[in-house]
């Protein structure tokens, strides 16, 4: 604030306290970024070192960066190519995008728009399932998943994303609905437009940027998932990117293959830095209103 | 929907005075509603409440996904309680939280308010800060973090020039637990990107008229800014609390799959991976989650019941 606005003239002692007060700003800002940043910048140097150097040196880029690392990834593992990997997981969040897309934005402009018996009990409910450890439903739905013998295929894993069981996203595009200008579906209610013209035609693309924000938040929580394909899928053919990555560590942990282990780490990350890049707005923004209005 | 009952002779004789069309319009509402509501609907009785009761049932019998379970009473309970490995997981879990959550709240408010001093560079710190809470539950950044804290690797040569040796916090169980804490606090970003928004709102002229009355800096913070960002914090709090609980991938990927050494990072969700999915103990980890639940929903009761007397809520909230 203080930089920006032209402020009433002040004293001098003042003037050098605000200049002091900015550097001691400046610094501590930049504290916090050398160590947020720092283990995201030694994965980039890391996976151009031989793998003895990569726990044991400090320099944080090689004076001699190799490619060996990221040639090795090109054999895959285990006969297995590590596009496999990615177009495993890129089938996973792509089909999770859309069945968020779909449900969640259905059932928000139901909650957001429609007058209908029951509305304020469900909207609870859902709530509710916010707030639920997804453990509770861990077992049950894999002994389901199990006698409909879909073990090992995605539906598991995408189903609940076809019916709406984000309750997140939901909320997010609910609260999104509501501050719409009431007037526009009035208008086009009078007009003698249905629910499904005003949701497909009106509602819709003015929430773009919620559904933006709810896109990413998808992809990337799929991108990242563990536990979901740790569970569900058991053949490496199947495995998704974060699934096949464990397959570079040997049972001590400490992978023969150390520089493979770390490219491919690197590699898995960059859809993530990219999208973050590329929309970081729209994700703080839908985080920062979340809470608000939470 | 089945249970729309036909209504008393009177009533029906009394809303039939309402316009039919008014009526009719209704009906299409609620047709119209149920209709979009189906997924969420079908979703929460397939693969919420269904399996909600299931796994109720479950924590009371003996199976093993291939046996009929076996109706047990409370014995999964009762081992439960008497079960060393069980205990372990509880207090792995509640250090986790206790120390983990409120370091990274105190972290993200700090953090938060320096950036609020200052718009000239705030956007650009902001995203930094956050990219953390995007990539930090992937298995790649668990491996990272396996590295970092290795025997000889750049954190432990950072702590040694302090005098702090501990050599690899990864296989040493007095500490792997503590690089799982600091893999949570440096994922700051999220909970910080909520109080930059809350301290935003917090209307310029109060600080002006507690500079007025010569207030100083730890007052206005105390005073102003702590009770009008409280409903953020607590709500803050409430998230982070609720998210630590269940941290699985990444104890399960630094601690490279077994929860060790010595159980030390034997989150609760970890060895209710291991009973259920591991040794087929269904019934057992079903248990488990349900003593999850409640202790979830204690500690939201708590912080609901708590918020009475900290938080405070404006009267006409925008």
């Amino acid at each position: 604030m203080s930089a920006t606005t032209p402020a009433a003239p002040k004293p001098l002692g003042g003037l050098g306290r605000k200049r002091a007060g900015s550097l001691a700003w400046h610094i501590g800002s930049l504290l916090v970024l050398a160590v947020v940043l720092y283990p995201v910048v030694w994965v980039i140097g890391a996976s151009f070192k031989p793998s003895k150097d990569i726990i044991n040196s400090l320099q944080l880029f090689p004076a001699h960066p190799i490619l060996e690392n990221f040639k090795g990834l090109a054999d895959g593992i285990a006969d297995i190519s590590i596009w496999t990997f990615f177009q495993n997981s890129l089938l996973y969040a792509g089909g999770a995008v859309v069945g968020i897309l779909i449900s969640c934005s259905l059932t928000a402009y139901a909650f957001a728009k429609i007058r209908f018996a029951g509305r304020n009990l469900l909207f609870s409910l859902m709530i509710g399932t916010l707030l639920l450890p997804y453990h509770v439903l861990l077992i049950p739905q894999y002994v389901m998943f199990q006698k409909l013998e879909l073990i090992n295929t995605y539906v598991p894993l995408l189903l609940g994303k076809y019916l709406a069981t984000e309750a997140f996203f939901v909320f997010l595009m609910v609260q999104f609905m509501r501050n719409l200008p009431r007037e526009l579906d009035e208008a086009a209610r009078i007009d003698g437009c249905g629910h499904l013209r005003i949701y497909w035609s009106i509602v819709l693309p003015l929430c773009r940027p919620a559904l933006i924000t709810s896109a990413i938040f998808t992809f990337i929580n799929a991108w990242n998932d563990f536990m979901g394909p740790l569970i569900y899928l058991n053949e490496p053919g199947k495995y998704t990117v974060s699934l096949g990555m464990m397959m570079f560590r040997d049972s001590d942990g400490v992978a023969a293959n150390y520089g493979g282990l770390i490219a491919m780490s690197l590699v898995a990350l960059l859809p993530v830095l990219l999208f973050f890049l590329a929309f970081q707005r729209y994700l703080i923004d839908g985080m920062a209103t979340s809470g608000l209005k939470g | 929907m089945t249970l729309v009952k036909e209504s008393p002779p009177a009533t029906r004789k009394a809303r039939s005075a309402a316009p039919a069309a008014v009526k009719r319009r209704g009906r299409r509402e609620n047709l119209a509603g149920y209709l979009f509501m189906s997924p969420w609907i079908t979703g929460f009785l397939l693969l919420t409440a269904g399996p909600m009761v299931a796994s109720l049932y479950f924590a009371f019998t003996d199976y093993n996904l291939f046996n009929t379970p076996k109706w047990v009473g409370l014995d999964n309970f009762t081992k439960m309680f008497d079960d060393p490995r069980w205990q372990k997981s509880v207090e792995v879990t509640a250090k986790y939280v206790i120390i983990g959550t409120p370091l990274k709240l105190l972290l993200a408010l700090g953090v938060a308010l320096l950036l609020a001093q200052s718009r000239r560079g705030q956007a650009f710190y902001r995203a930094a800060f956050y990219a953390p809470s995007l990539i930090g539950a992937s298995v790649s950044v668990a491996f990272v973090w396996r590295s970092i804290f290795s025997d000889n690797a750049i954190v432990d040569r950072t702590m040694s020039v302090f005098g702090f040796h501990v050599g690899g916090w990864v296989g040493n169980p007095d500490w792997i637990l503590y690089c799982l804490v600091a893999l949570t606090v440096w994922q700051f970003g999220a909970p910080m990107v909520i109080f930059l928004a809350g301290l935003k709102q917090v209307p310029k002229e109060l600080y002006e008229a507690a500079e007025l009355d010569g207030a100083g800096a730890f007052r206005k913070f105390w005073s102003i800014t702590l009770p009008m960002i409280s409903p953020v914090l607590f709500f803050n709090v409430l998230l982070e609390t609720i998210h630590s609980f269940q941290i699985f991938g990444s104890a399960y990927v630094v601690s490279n799959t077994y929860c060790g050494p010595a159980d030390a990072t034997l989150v609760y969700t970890c060895y209710l991976y291991q009973q259920g999915f591991k040794n087929a103990q269904m019934g057992f980890a079903s248990a488990m989650a349900w003593m999850l639940l409640l202790a979830v929903a204690l500690v939201t009761a708590v912080l609901f019941w708590s918020q009475k007397k900290w938080v405070h809520y404006e009267e006409d909230a925008r």
